[in-house]
């Protein structure tokens, strides 16, 4: 059995191991109506990337850690200064100075409200999520931008107050470590891995 | 809030005067099993030149540099897609370029051209686009479009791209549809204009003839929007020639072909909905401040601009593009639109961003009749035809070609050859399509002004391209 491709990263240069792409032989394409003539060829193919978060990754490190990141500019030139952005912005789209990274986690868990959302039954290709897949768009108090994510328990509708939840063990270390649930969920009813 | 500099709102200038010559396109599928992408081109612009009565060689022979428009590299799985059509279509070695906005991809190619010509650094550009999306899978097709969003934040919640976009639905069917049962019927209507008026366009795949209980019947694919709410998936290329006016006339000289003058403006907005921040609306020359002064208590939740409701760069593509051709008010000044119908929800925020009707009264424009080539409700010509194509939802979206078709399509209004290119029966029969036996002329008569409106997925960018007869401006600088 073969190895998932890993990666590290030493003296500031990636190292790989395992297999980072597997063969599959092509196969022709041919014409069912006229006499199987080829018409063309499959091109398998199967790749892993590997991706830098650069200044995002405190955010992404901080979730499995049940912590919401968020950046605010604190330039005191800036016109926009005191904007809290979340999406965490690396820099302020005014004046592009390096934003200051900030901790959210309990402004979410007070005033998350559902701004819009959608249950969507179609997914795409190389999905673990399961469906149907509940969109929602957060809009938290003082916070200039509304986030999306997903309600993993009950119904999302507009105006509704919900809680942020964690992947604390087995975390993918993506977007999907964060998910939410309708404030007053009892712990006990979150889904596998996930805490508040 | 975001606020612009004086300097960012500049109305764009062109140098001299640019016209639309002639344009052209390929048959629309779901898949061509049995054509490349080149041979599709190909058939674009034989068609150019056919409709100015040149031999393919003839037209190529003033074609000085060229922009090709073509968004999903991994679709057809093939970089710098634009360097093997510009070999295939013998146009080495001048200067060429790709461009990639989307779902504006099309009218942004465009937009490239029209700046190459009115600099002066050429005299003729060609502007082709196209799209292969029938070389993967459906949900492998599905994934390849989520990588249009942001590839941390959003891509891998589902990989589907109708999630990210479909919810800015939602909150429009809320706060300006309010969740009636009549705004759901005004949705349907659309999706059935649009598909009927396809059954009359030769080029279109997605023609069909249903009624309002058909859409409403049709399987959710997010709620409100159902099946026969969404735009189609295409493959296939369109093309347009563009150039200065010395050789727009000599190109046309003794045609049917008569030179439109041409602007394109674009606009754009974050590529996540989650980014937009609040700002005034931007006000089009037709509308006032006291128009939206009590928005938010008409719609509860709808005064946060640009919300999730408002597509800011369609609204900007315009706020720029009417002001270069001078149009005040283009419920007057337009005659036939061809828009960005994704989804049926989208052409009606449209109709507002674009200015036809306020923000939050979009819905008026399809209910009134102003959208259809005849009212149905007067038996009159319609006020502002819109989409006589089929548009996406009933001829294509064959991503990096529909703005171009779009234009391919208004022009042939403005040049009053709608009916022979459309109803031509041997080019129904080339296409192995059938001609409908009520088959209905859409030529929108004495149309002299008309607008494009290109639009890349939840409104990174969006271009208006806006076509004039000659003889008809509304102003008379460039
Ligand atoms: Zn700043």
């Amino acid at each position: 059995m073969s190895m998932f491709g890993q990666v590290f990263v030493k003296n500031n240069q990636y190292k790989i191991k395992g297999d980072f792409h597997h063969l599959t032989p092509n196969q022709p394409i041919r014409n069912a109506d006229d006499s199987w003539q080829l018409m063309g060829v499959t091109n398998p193919r199967d790749m892993t990337y590997i991706h830098s978060y650069g200044g995002e990754a405190v955010f992404f490190k901080s979730l499995c850690q049940g912590k919401l990141m968020a950046t605010r500019c604190d330039n005191p030139d800036c016109e926009s200064r005191g904007t809290i952005y979340q999406p965490f912005r690396i820099h302020c789209m005014e004046c592009l100075g390096k934003n200051t990274v900030i901790d959210m986690t309990d402004l979410a868990k007070n005033t998350a409200t559902i701004h819009t959302f959608m249950v969507c039954n179609r997914s795409g290709a190389f999905t673990i999520l399961d469906k149907p897949i509940k969109f929602i768009n957060i809009e938290f108090d003082g916070v200039a931008t509304i986030l999306m994510s997903y309600l993993s328990i009950g119904e999302p509708d507009i105006g509704m107050k919900v809680v942020p939840i964690f992947k604390k063990s087995s975390p993918t270390y993506t977007i999907l470590d964060l998910s939410w649930v309708p404030a007053g969920t009892p712990e006990s009813e979150l889904p596998e891995g996930f805490g508040f | 809030m975001i606020k612009f500099s004086e300097e960012q709102l500049k109305i764009p200038k062109m140098m001299k005067p640019v016209y639309l010559v002639t344009a052209g396109q390929s048959k629309f599928d779901r898949a061509f099993p049995g054509k490349r992408t080149e041979e599709l081109c190909i058939d674009a612009l034989t068609q150019a030149a056919e409709l100015i009565d040149m031999t393919p060689a003839e037209l190529k022979s003033y074609i000085h540099t060229a922009y090709y428009g073509h968004f999903a590299d991994h679709f057809g799985d093939q970089l710098l897609g634009e360097a093997v059509i510009h070999d295939r279509l013998g146009l080495d070695p001048l200067g060429t370029i790709g461009v990639k906005t989307g779902g504006a991809t099309g009218g942004s190619t465009i937009w490239e051209a029209v700046k190459a010509v009115a600099s002066g650094y050429s005299d003729c550009a060609l502007a082709m686009g196209w799209e292969r999306m029938d070389e993967v899978p459906t949900d492998e097709g599905n994934f390849l479009i989520s990588c249009a969003a942001d590839k941390d934040w959003e891509t891998p919640l589902g990989h589907i791209y109708t999630g990210y976009y479909a919810v800015m639905a939602q909150k429009y069917w809320k706060v300006f549809g309010k969740e009636e049962d009549s705004f759901r019927k005004t949705l349907a209507e659309i999706a059935v204009k649009h598909r009927g008026y396809a059954r009359m366009n030769p080029y279109a795949h997605g023609s069909m003839n249903i009624t309002v209980d058909d859409v409403l019947e049709s399987p959710v694919v997010a709620f409100p929007l159902r099946a026969l709410d969404c735009c189609l998936m295409s493959v296939g290329a369109a093309c347009c020639i563009i150039c200065d006016e010395a050789t727009a006339m000599k190109l046309t000289r003794n045609t049917k072909n008569k030179p439109l003058r041409v602007w394109v403006a674009a606009g754009s907005h974050t590529l996540r909905p989650a980014d937009r921040r609040d700002m005034e609306i931007p006000l089009l020359p037709n509308e006032t401040a006291d128009l939206y002064k009590d928005l938010g208590e008409r719609f509860p939740g709808g005064d946060r601009y640009p919300g999730f409701t408002g597509f800011l760069a369609a609204r900007m593509a315009c706020w720029y593009g009417y002001r270069m051709a001078g149009i005040t008010d283009p419920m007057e000044d337009l005659d036939v639109i061809e828009l960005h119908d994704a989804f049926t929800i989208s052409d009606v925020q449209t109709y507002e961003d674009i200015g036809l009707r306020p923000y939050g009264e979009g819905r008026d424009f399809v209910e009134s009749g102003d959208c259809y080539h005849t009212n149905p409700h007067t038996g009159q010509s319609g006020r502002l035809p819109s989409n006589l194509s089929g548009g996406l939802i009933g001829c294509m979206h064959a991503v990096g070609a529909t703005g171009i078709m779009q234009v391919f399509e208004i022009a042939t209004h403005l040049w009053n050859r709608w009916a022979e290119i459309h109803g031509d029966e041997k080019r129904w029969k080339s296409f192995d399509r059938e001609k409908p036996a009520d088959w209905t002329d859409l030529q929108v008569k004495g149309a002299k002004r008309a607008l494009a409106i290109s639009h890349a997925g939840v409104g990174s960018h969006v271009t208006s391209t806006i076509l004039m007869d000659p003889d008809h401006l509304l102003k008379q600088d460039v």
